[in-house]
């Protein structure tokens, strides 16, 4: 991929999150069309933004993304039966199909799941029967007969209402939600649980998994992401902190404790450590848009995973394997909990994934290439091709080459999203939203 | 915002040279658009007052195209529109103008809430009959065609439920064109409106010619039957049952029956389990002949299915599959074919399949009568009543009475009292409660005499139960019991132990005697009420506790209509007046309500009322004093969780302590 950042987008993006949304990023989600995309932060706020349609006057402004509604989703609160502060961090948004004029998207924090709709409005009634536009009560004297108010053209306003709240249906922290093919369901997981929702109903949900064991002593591993397959709506996968992917039917029993296909690499002894099962623990799994593949990230490696196919991977793509010999500090500073998360392109054909230092990794699946970028402010100049970066192992160092001792952990890219049909990715770097896009189709035009 | 509203509650205001009728109407114009939803809402609600107002024509020419665009608002508002609009007709000048609605109505189709398309798909249908045929061609029908083809979902599922009220009155060339375009939304590619169509397709194939049916809808069920998606797939097996009724014996073997073959085996749960879930109806859609030759098997088949969801949807049709077999095979077919895999039930792995086979398995000793009841069906009652599940047990018990009118309950006694006495003691409050509803159900089938030797304690028991639902249950199970037995029964055993009670040394069971005097006085009558129960509730009244005597006051409010004027006049209004003057607050305030009733009550029967300004008092102290809050009060209203619906699932769920308020004087 030879990317550039999106004619202006960068900046113009970022300064307006700067204004708006002056907290960390936690999710980044583009809808089915790409035509919109959508940030959760810390804050519980909702950012959306919209992809400015192409005009004859101003060429570069295609594809530019513009801020379309910001709203808060979610607000801080007390569970008083537990004495727990429930965040209100955004930590996943998913959008619906869209099903009429107006957009859906469900948001959720650690515990409660809710549905929001936008919608557009460009139209406002005008006429009182008893008092004018301004709310100045008219003269009674004077109506004497009856008006029916008028519908005007007014400027178009974004207005976002909240449809559903699915509250109390988790003990745990929900790590992802995904909306299932058949348009009525989706599900959220939690670490224990996976529960199955209408989307239409609130007050009753099912739960579909449930690995707590009797005794919490006995608790070995956790579910750390989980995804409905893109085409079958009776698929599911979940992955675990030991580094498996389970896939489940849900055709073949009502709970589905039971998988029907268990994804995992034997452990390679020569590489065994303390820290192997932390870092083997799946942070992220993504189904293809075929629905053939899955796409997991580890600590270290993404891999892709053959549906039909349990016992290895069919491809290993190392993300920052320098960082190996690293693990004792990454474990002191915690960083080695990150939980980073991985992207596919519409074609499948490429993958993405996060890294420190705001770098972020793409890897090429046929040609077998893969390229470092960075996602800064000094190093992408709108409408500038991002160089690749390289961070040196060795002794022999190049010129822009950075070196593994140098590299910033406090800047880390965990959350990217790509559009579902072009090369138009969004990365986001704490605070900051980037969007990038390729240099070869913006040529086009 | 608010000017209109308050100015509606003073109509007055609109004098002048304003003509005073449109008023009330102008305010229900201008709260159309209101910012409070609450009165948007009335204002739709109340939207053929304000179309009557404007005349046919403003309603077709102004209201009309508005309402057309409200669509922007909140669900609760379309959902009323949608509604207000399906019996519009008169109000926009009849039939022949019955078109005009339908723009409003087209968008509310496709808005994303699926109560509001129903409700408009609803209304439309309603409409579709007002239409003549003309007007159903050139305004309806494009309406159908327009949202079949639209492009978002939505408006492909409206139409779905739309094509069957236009199609028996459309030509023949327009006919050919619905049967096509339903088939299209067959096929869709999202599975939204595959399922709306799968949903709506055993009404369509109703108003279809037989042939029709047979070349078209047959096909499309058989596709929709083995769709990729198992949520439309179950679909298919309702519509089956509507299918099924249109067609012969012949036809249906041969078009339906395959299909239906491979729904009872699907690899999904869901879709066998919906197959279950309808089995009766199914059934009767066939015919006796399938069902003995197919649909039997497959029902074995559904008994012993792996996933529980589906054996308990089975278990629950067994009784309903006995009964609609013909007379006269019906008990072979029950003993050869379907009774050896109940009896595997009975002991199944899930309680929720147990406690679907408990809550009908009773209904078959009708079917298979004395004999056959008491060899093979007793033995699996009585397995039940000693199930581990409570649910179970109670399933059982609450289905006494069809068991009773064939072999009488006695073949059961022996093994039913254990069971009630374990339910009895249950450490879940909620078990203790649904066994206690039963009660009255069970002493009448016992008779008396069983009831006192075994049952009786059991009553008297949860009376001092540590839950105070409990206890108000047991209550009020008193009274049911007096109702059945009769008052000398009731004098004789309940009441003295009643009595008792009032003596107790815990308050919480001397309160508990004033409750049992509050339900059986009544029932017990005056004689029994008076020699017997007022003398200990006026005792009660110089109890240490405030509870108990204003508790004192509440029941000598309550019993004082069963009384007769010498007892309130000498006996319960002197110890009342006492009691108004009690230091505690509450035991004031109900006392002097109390004085208040009796009073009144001594007026109504033209006593002279000698204190003469005593009923005022306690009114005015009313006007002064807000209601307090009383600390009895609590207690009075159950536990403080009171989960919602149906408490049975949740039998297992939390045991709850009560909230005892003191009040000031201690115990």
């Amino acid at each position: 991929g030879d990317l550039r950042s999106g004619g202006g987008s960068v900046d113009v993006c970022r300064e307006r999150l700067a204004g708006l949304v002056a907290d960390i990023i936690s999710t980044v989600e583009f809808n089915h069309t790409g035509e919109l995309l959508a940030t959760g932060d810390k804050g519980g706020r909702v950012v959306i933004f919209q992809r400015e349609p192409e005009s004859k006057n101003a060429p570069h402004s295609q594809g530019e993304y513009d801020v379309y509604s910001t709203f808060q989703s979610h607000e801080p609160e007390f569970d008083y039966l537990k004495s727990l502060e429930i965040e209100e961090k955004i930590n996943k948004i998913k959008w619906l199909p869209q099903q009429n004029a107006a957009h859906s998207l469900l948001s959720t924090n650690d515990k409660t799941i809710k549905l929001w709709k936008i919608t557009e409005r460009d139209k406002r009634p005008e006429g009182y029967n008893l008092k004018d536009e301004e709310g100045k009560l008219k003269d009674l004297s004077t109506v004497t007969s009856l008006q029916v108010p008028v519908l005007k053209p007014m400027d178009l306003m974004v207005e976002v209402s909240p449809r559903r709240i699915f509250a109390n249906g988790h003990t745990y922290h929900i790590n992802s939600i995904s909306v299932n093919s058949d348009c009525e369901t989706y599900m959220s997981a939690d670490d224990l649980r996976i529960n199955l929702w209408h989307l239409a109903i609130t007050d009753r949900s099912f739960n579909i998994v449930d690995i707590k064991p009797a005794n919490m002593e006995d608790l070995t591993e956790v579910i750390t992401a989980s995804e409905f397959h893109p085409h079958h709506c009776n698929l599911f996968v979940y992955s675990s902190s030991k580094g498996s992917l389970r896939l489940c039917d849900m055709r073949a029993a009502a709970l589905c404790d039971k998988h029907s296909k268990l994804f995992e690499e034997p452990e390679d002894p020569s590489n065994r450590s303390f820290f192997s099962e932390i870092i083997s623990s799946v942070s992220d799994v993504k189904f293809s848009h075929s629905g053939r593949y899955m796409l997991t990230r580890d600590y270290l490696t993404v891999k892709v995973w053959d549906l039909n196919m349990e016992a290895r991977p069919i491809e290993t793509y190392q993300v920052h394997d320098y960082l190996r010999s690293k693990l004792c500090s990454l474990y002191e500073n915690d960083c080695i909990f990150d939980k980073f998360e991985c992207a596919w392109n519409g074609s499948d054909s490429v993958i993405m994934t996060g890294a420190y230092n705001n770098f972020f990794r793409m890897f090429d699946r046929n040609t077998k290439r893969d390229v470092t970028l960075e996602a800064s402010r000094e190093s992408s100049k709108p409408r500038a091709v991002l160089k690749p970066r390289r961070v040196c192992v060795g002794g022999k160092r190049r010129r822009d080459d950075i070196s593994v001792d140098s590299l910033d952990f406090t800047k880390k890219i965990l959350h990217t999203a790509w559009h579902p049909a072009e090369n138009i990715i969004a990365i986001a770097a704490t605070n900051n939203l980037y969007i990038f896009q390729d240099k070869v189709n913006s040529d086009m035009h | 915002m608010a000017g209109a509203s308050e100015l509606g509650t003073g109509p007055g205001a609109a004098g002048g040279d304003g003509d005073d009728s449109l008023y009330p109407i102008a305010v229900l114009i201008d709260e159309l658009r209101n910012e409070d939803v609450q009165l948007r809402l009335n204002s739709i609600k109340k939207l053929s007052t304000i179309a009557l107002a404007l005349g046919v024509e403003r309603t077709r020419s102004e209201l009309l195209p508005f309402l057309t665009d409200t669509i922007y608002d909140e669900d609760e508002v379309l959902l009323a529109l949608a509604e207000q609009l399906g019996n519009f007709t008169g109000l926009v000048g009849g039939p022949d103008f019955a078109h005009c609605l339908l723009p409003p109505l087209e968008n509310l189709a496709t808005v994303e809430e699926t109560v509001v398309r129903d409700k408009a798909v609803e209304s439309l249908r309603q409409i579709s009959q007002e239409h003549t045929p003309v007007a159903l061609e050139a305004y309806f029908v494009p309406l159908v065609k327009r949202l079949a083809s639209g492009d978002w979902f939505t408006s492909r599922t409206s139409a779905c439920g739309l094509f069957s009220v236009c199609y028996p009155r459309a030509s023949n060339a327009v006919k050919a064109e619905i049967r096509q375009q339903f088939r299209s939304l067959c096929s869709d590619d999202t599975p939204m409106v595959r399922r709306a169509a799968a949903s709506k397709l055993g009404e369509f194939a109703k108003v279809l010619e037989l042939d029709s049916v047979k070349s078209g809808i047959v096909p499309l069920f058989t596709s929709l039957a083995s769709d990729e998606q198992d949520s439309v797939r179950l679909l298919a097996v309702e519509a089956c049952v509507s299918i099924a009724q249109l067609l012969s014996q012949d036809d249906l073997e041969t078009l339906v029956m395959p299909t239906l073959r491979q729904a009872a085996e699907d690899k999904s749960w869901r879709v066998r389990y919906m197959v279950a879930d309808r089995f009766s109806e199914l059934q009767k859609a066939m015919g006796p002949k399938i069902t003995l030759n197919d649909l039997i098997p497959a029902f074995q088949n559904l008994l012993k299915d792996c996933e529980a969801e589906v054996r308990a949807a089975a278990a629950h049709e067994v009784k309903e599959l006995g009964e609609n077999l013909p007379i006269e095979d019906r008990e072979t077919i029950i003993m050869n074919q379907i009774l050896p895999y109940i009896k595997e039930l009975v002991s199944d792995t899930n309680q929720h399949v147990k406690s679907a086979l408990a809550s009908v398995i009773m209904g078959l000793s009708t079917i298979l009568g004395k004999e056959n009841t008491i060899e093979h069906l007793l033995p699996l009652f009585l397995a039940q009543l000693k199930d581990e599940c409570p649910e179970v047990r109670l399933n059982i018990i609450s289905n006494l009475d069809c068991v009773n009118e064939v072999i009488g309950i006695r073949q059961l006694s022996q093994s039913l009292l254990p069971a009630i006495v374990e339910l009895a003691e249950d450490a879940k409050w909620r078990v203790r409660l649904a066994i206690i509803e039963y009660m009255p159900l069970l002493a009448g089938q016992l008779g008396v005499e069983f009831f006192d030797e075994k049952l009786n304690s059991l009553c008297m028991a949860w009376l001092v139960d540590h839950v105070y639902a409990i206890r108000e249950a047991a209550t009020n199970n008193l009274m049911k019991l007096v109702q059945k037995f009769g008052t000398e029964w009731a004098q004789n055993t309940i009441v003295p132990k009643v009595l008792v009670m009032a003596n107790d040394p815990n308050y919480l069971h001397r309160m508990t005697t004033l409750f049992c005097i509050n339900a059986l006085s009544e029932a017990c009558g005056q004689e029994i009420t008076t020699k017997q129960m007022l003398p200990i509730v006026l005792k009660m009244a110089g109890d240490q506790v405030a509870n108990v005597r204003f508790n004192v006051a509440k029941s000598l409010q309550k019993i004082g209509p069963i009384l007769d004027t010498n007892a309130l006049q000498g006996e319960v209004k002197p110890v009342l007046q006492k009691l108004g003057q009690d230091e505690d607050m509450d035991v004031k305030y109900f006392a002097q309500e109390a004085i208040s009733v009796v009073a009144q009550r001594l007026r109504k029967l033209d006593f002279p009322v000698k204190d003469s300004g005593e009923p005022s008092v306690p009114r005015a102290d009313k006007n002064h004093f807000p209601r307090p809050t009383v600390p009895g009060e609590d207690m009075g209203k159950g536990p403080v969780y009171q989960l919602r619906g149906d408490t049975r699932d949740t039998l297992a769920q939390l045991e709850i302590a009560e909230l005892v308020h003191f009040s000031q004087s201690t115990d």
